[in-house]
C-alpha cells in the first residue's frame, strides 16, 4: 500500500524506519504504511509502544531517525499544530475552564476570534455529534461520552486529513463505547479522513477497523485483515496477547 | 505561561535572586578585604555569646513548642468531634498569618509589665509582676507561633493513621499507652524530625520577636546584633562577623535538616476529621480537655490582648493622623510591588523548571533544573537581615544608603516570600502544563493566545494565592526596614516600632490592631482563593 495519493480528505500515512526511545527506555523502530481513508486500529501490550507511535505522528515526540510522511509530504520536522492531524486523548481534550463552542471553536482559531461562518460551522458539527443544545456547558456539566463527542465536533471543525485516537474511549461503558465507535465510523464514512486508534479491546478494532496493526517492544510485529488477524493469529506474541478466552467474542 | 522563552525567562529570574544575594555577599568581601583585622577582631567572647544565647533560644523554644505540640495533637486526635473542634483548629491557624511584631506586642500586653497580668496580680495585692522579658518572653512568643502549627502538622499525621489500625487497637482492647506507644507515637516519630526542624529554623531566624522581648546584651541574638552593629554602633567589621557567623550556623543547620528531608514551608492543611474510634476513658478524657484548653489559652491569650489593646487606643486619633496615613500607604504600596515582583520571579522560575523537566532526556535532573528548584528557597539558608546587612555596607560607599530603602524592602521581601508562593503556585502551574501542553501543541495555541485563553484563566487563583500571601509577609516584616527605614522612608511597622521606642505604648497597640487586621485579611483572601480552585 502507497501512502501518498489525497483522494478524498483521507491521507496516506507511513512511518519509514522511525527510531526511537524514551530517556532510559528500549529502543523502538517502526515501520508502517497506513492507506488514505483507512481505519486501522493499533493493539498490543501495556508499554509496547502503541501511544509513542501516535505521539510519532503526531508530533508531540521526535524521532531519532527514520522519516513521517503524511499524504506524501515529509512532515517529520513540523510541529504538532502544522501537521495534518488531528488527536484525541483518553483524558483531558478539554479545558475545563472554556464552555463546549468554545472548546470547538479553537479548532478553528488558536486564539478564538471566530468570523461568523466559523461559529455556523461550529454549531453545525456539535449537531452532528449530538450536542446541538449543549453550547454553552461546562465541560464539568458534561458525562465522559459527551466530553468525547465535543472532540469529535472539533475534529470536524478542524478537517484535517488524519485522525489519531489514543484509546480515547477506554473510559466509557461497553454501550457508550459502541455508540462512540458507530459515531466515529458515520463521521469518517462522510468526511473519509485516516483513522488509527489505539484500543485495547478487540471488539473495537471487529467494529469499525479495516485493519489491526498488533505491536509488541516498540515494533510492529502483523499488520492485517481485523477479522483474518483475530482468527487465525499467526505470531506466538498475538496469541499470548489475546489469551484462548477473548477470541471470537 | 508563553512557551516561547520560558527557561530564558526562568534564568533571568533566578539571576536577580542570585544578584540579590551576591550582591550582600560582595559588601560583606569588600568590607572584609578592607578591615580583615577588625572583621577578626570582632570574634570575641561578647560575639561567642551571643552565638551561644542564638543557639540557646532556638533549642529552648524548640522544646516548649514542639513536646507541648505532641500531648496537644494526641489529644484532639483522640476527641475527632467535639463541640468547636473545628473552630478551635482554625484559631491554631491564626498566629500563622500574624505578623511577628503584632504577636511580640500581644505578648507584651499581656504579660508585659504593664500588661493585663501585672494588673491582675496588683489586684489580687501580690508583688508587683516584673514583667516578661529576655529569655522567658522569647520563650512564649515562640510557643505562640510554633506551637499551634506544630500541633497541626503531627494532628495531620495522626490522621493519616489508617482506620483499620485504630479498629484493630480497638479489638485487641488497648488501652490509651498501648495505643500511644504502638500507633501514635510511630506517626508522630516519623515527621518528628522534620516539624522539629522546621521550628528549629523559625526561631533560629527569628529577628523581631528577640528585637522586642530580649532586653540587652544578655538576651540577644546574632540578627539582632547584626542590626544593632549596624544602625546604633555602626560597626561593619562587627556586623561581618556576626554575618559570618550566622550564615554558618543556618547553612549547618539547613544541611542537618536536608538530610532530615524536612519541608521547610509547611503550612500545616486544616484537618477536620471526624472519625470516631473507641471512645477514651473518663480520666483521659479530663486530661486531654485539661491540655486542649491550656493551649487553647496560650494562643488565645496573646491574640485576645492584641485586640482589646487596640481598641482600648485612640483608633479614631491614629486613623486621622498624617504619620500614620503616609505609613499606610507606603506600607501598602511597598507591599504590593514585593508581592507582584515575587509572584513574577516565581512564575519564571516554575515555568523554566517545569520546561526543562518535561524536555529533558536524561533520567536526572539536569543543573540548571536543580539550580531553579534550589534558587526558591535560597532565602532559607541567606536570611533577610543578612542580606540587607551585605547591601548596607555595600551601598553606603556609593550612595545615601537610606534612599533606598524602597528598593530593599521590594526586593529583599519579594525573594523572602518565593518558597512561599512556590507552595502556591508549582502544583497548579504544573498540573495544568500536564493537562495542556499536548493539547495546545495540538491546536496551535502558542503566546499571547495560551496566556489569554488558557494559562491565565486556569492560574489565576493560584496566582492570587500567592500574591495575597507574599503581601501579608511584606506588609508585616520588620527586618529589612529596621535597617534602610528612617524619618523619610516608613513603614507600618516601622512606625510601630518608633512608638514603642518612644514608650507610646497605646499607640503601638493601634497600629499592630490595624496592621494584624490587613494581613488577616491578605491570609483570607488566600485561603479562599486557593481552596475554591477547580
Amino acid at each position: 500500500m502507497t501512502g501518498g495519493g489525497n483522494e478524498g480528505s483521507g491521507a496516506g500515512v507511513v512511518l519509514d524506519k522511525v527510531a526511537f526511545s524514551h530517556p532510559g527506555g528500549a529502543p523502538m523502530l517502526f515501520d508502517l504504511s497506513v492507506g488514505a481513508g483507512e481505519i486501522l486500529a493499533v493493539m498490543g501490550p501495556s508499554g509496547s509502544g502503541k501511544s509513542t507511535l501516535l505521539s510519532l505522528i503526531a508530533g508531540f515526540e521526535t524521532p531519532a531517525a527514520g522519516r513521517i510522511l503524511i499524504g506524501g509530504a515529509d512532515v517529520t520536522d513540523l510541529p504538532p499544530a502544522r501537521r495534518p492531524v488531528s488527536m484525541i486523548f483518553q483524558e483531558n481534550n478539554l479545558f475545563a475552564h472554556l464552555d463546549v463552542a468554545a472548546n470547538v471553536g479553537l479548532g478553528r482559531s488558536p486564539s478564538l476570534r471566530l468570523t461568523r461562518e466559523d461559529r455556523e460551522h461550529v454549531s453545525e458539527s456539535l449537531t452532528s455529534v449530538g450536542l446541538g443544545d449543549k453550547a454553552r456547558r461546562l465541560p464539568r456539566e458534561l458525562s465522559g461520552g459527551e466530553r468525547q463527542r465535543v472532540a469529535l465536533a472539533r475534529v470536524l471543525v478542524r478537517n484535517r486529513p488524519v485522525l489519531l485516537l489514543d484509546e480515547a474511549f477506554a473510559s466509557l461503558g461497553p454501550a457508550l463505547r459502541d455508540q462512540m465507535l458507530d459515531l466515529l465510523k458515520d463521521l469518517q464514512a462522510r468526511t473519509r479522513m485516516t483513522v488509527i486508534m489505539v484500543t485495547h479491546d478487540p471488539q473495537d478494532a471487529l467494529r469499525i477497523s479495516g485493519r489491526t496493526a498488533f505491536i509488541e517492544e516498540g515494533q510492529v510485529r502483523e499488520v492485517g485483515d481485523t477479522a483474518a488477524i483475530f482468527s487465525q493469529a499467526r505470531s506466538d506474541a498475538l496469541r499470548r496477547y489475546l489469551g484462548a478466552g477473548s477470541r471470537g467474542r | 505561561m508563553a512557551r516561547v522563552g520560558a527557561v530564558p525567562l526562568g534564568i533571568a529570574a533566578l539571576s536577580f535572586v542570585t544578584l540579590l544575594a551576591g550582591g550582600a555577599f560582595l559588601g560583606l568581601l569588600i568590607e572584609g578585604a578592607r578591615d580583615w583585622q577588625g572583621a577578626l577582631a570582632a570574634f570575641d567572647a561578647y560575639l561567642f555569646r551571643v552565638a551561644r544565647f542564638t543557639l540557646l533560644q532556638a533549642v529552648l523554644s524548640t522544646i516548649v513548642s514542639v513536646v507541648p505540640a505532641i500531648v496537644v495533637a494526641r489529644a484532639l486526635s483522640r476527641h475527632p468531634a467535639f463541640f468547636g473542634r473545628s473552630a478551635l483548629l482554625r484559631l491554631f491557624a491564626v498566629p500563622l498569618a500574624l505578623p511577628a511584631l503584632v504577636a511580640a506586642l500581644g505578648v507584651l500586653a499581656l504579660l508585659g509589665r504593664a500588661g493585663y497580668f501585672a494588673d491582675l496580680v496588683a489586684a489580687l495585692g501580690g508583688d508587683r509582676w516584673p514583667g516578661i522579658y529576655g529569655l522567658s518572653g522569647i520563650l512564649v512568643a515562640h510557643a505562640f507561633f510554633n506551637l499551634p502549627l506544630a500541633t497541626r502538622l503531627f494532628l495531620q499525621s495522626l490522621d493519616a493513621v489508617p482506620a483499620d489500625q485504630w479498629r484493630l487497637a480497638g479489638q485487641l482492647g488497648m488501652g490509651a499507652w498501648p495505643r500511644f506507644r504502638f500507633i501514635e507515637w510511630p506517626a508522630i516519630r516519623a515527621s518528628l524530625p522534620g516539624v522539629a526542624g522546621l521550628v528549629f529554623m523559625l526561631c533560629i531566624t527569628s529577628f523581631t520577636i528577640v528585637l522586642m522581648l530580649g532586653g540587652g546584651p544578655a538576651a540577644t541574638t546574632l540578627e539582632v546584633a547584626i542590626y544593632q552593629s549596624l544602625r546604633f554602633d555602626f560597626d561593619p567589621a562587627r556586623a561581618l562577623a556576626l554575618t559570618v557567623l550566622q550564615l554558618a550556623l543556618t547553612a549547618a543547620v539547613l544541611a542537618m535538616l536536608f538530610r532530615l528531608g524536612a519541608e521547610m514551608t509547611s503550612d500545616a492543611a486544616l484537618s477536620v476529621s471526624a472519625r470516631r474510634h473507641a471512645r477514651p476513658g473518663s480520666v483521659e478524657t479530663v486530661l486531654n480537655g485539661l491540655v486542649i484548653v491550656l493551649a487553647l489559652v496560650l494562643v488565645a491569650g496573646p491574640i485576645a490582648a492584641i485586640v482589646t489593646a487596640g481598641l482600648q487606643a485612640d483608633l479614631s486619633r491614629l486613623a486621622g493622623e498624617a504619620r500614620v496615613h503616609q505609613a499606610l500607604a507606603t506600607s501598602l504600596v511597598l507591599s504590593a510591588l514585593a508581592a507582584l515582583l515575587c509572584v513574577a520571579l516565581t512564575t519564571m522560575m516554575v515555568a523554566a523548571r517545569q520546561r526543562l523537566a518535561s524536555r529533558r532526556r536524561l533520567p536526572g535532573p539536569s543543573w540548571l533544573e536543580r539550580a531553579l528548584d534550589g534558587g526558591a528557597s535560597l532565602i532559607l539558608v541567606v536570611p533577610p537581615i543578612v542580606i540587607g546587612a551585605g547591601w548596607f555596607i555595600l551601598v553606603r560607599r556609593f550612595a545615601d544608603v537610606f534612599a533606598l530603602a524602597p528598593v530593599m524592602v521590594v526586593t529583599v521581601n519579594a525573594a523572602m516570600a518565593i518558597p512561599f508562593a512556590v507552595r502556591a503556585i508549582r502544583p497548579a502551574h504544573d498540573e495544568a502544563a500536564a493537562r495542556h501542553d499536548r493539547l495546545c501543541a495540538q491546536l496551535g495555541i502558542a503566546g499571547l493566545d495560551r496566556l489569554r485563553l488558557v494559562d491565565w484563566p486556569v492560574l489565576r487563583r493560584p496566582l492570587l494565592t500567592g500574591f495575597a500571601f507574599a503581601m501579608a509577609l511584606s506588609l508585616g516584616d520588620l527586618g529589612v526596614i529596621a535597617l534602610f527605614g528612617s524619618d523619610a522612608v516608613q513603614t507600618l511597622p516601622y512606625l510601630l516600632m518608633q512608638r514603642m521606642g518612644s514608650y507610646r505604648t497605646a499607640d503601638a497597640a493601634g497600629l499592630a490592631l490595624i496592621l494584624a487586621m490587613l494581613c488577616f485579611l491578605l491570609m483570607m483572601v488566600a485561603e479562599a482563593a486557593g481552596g475554591r480552585r477547580r
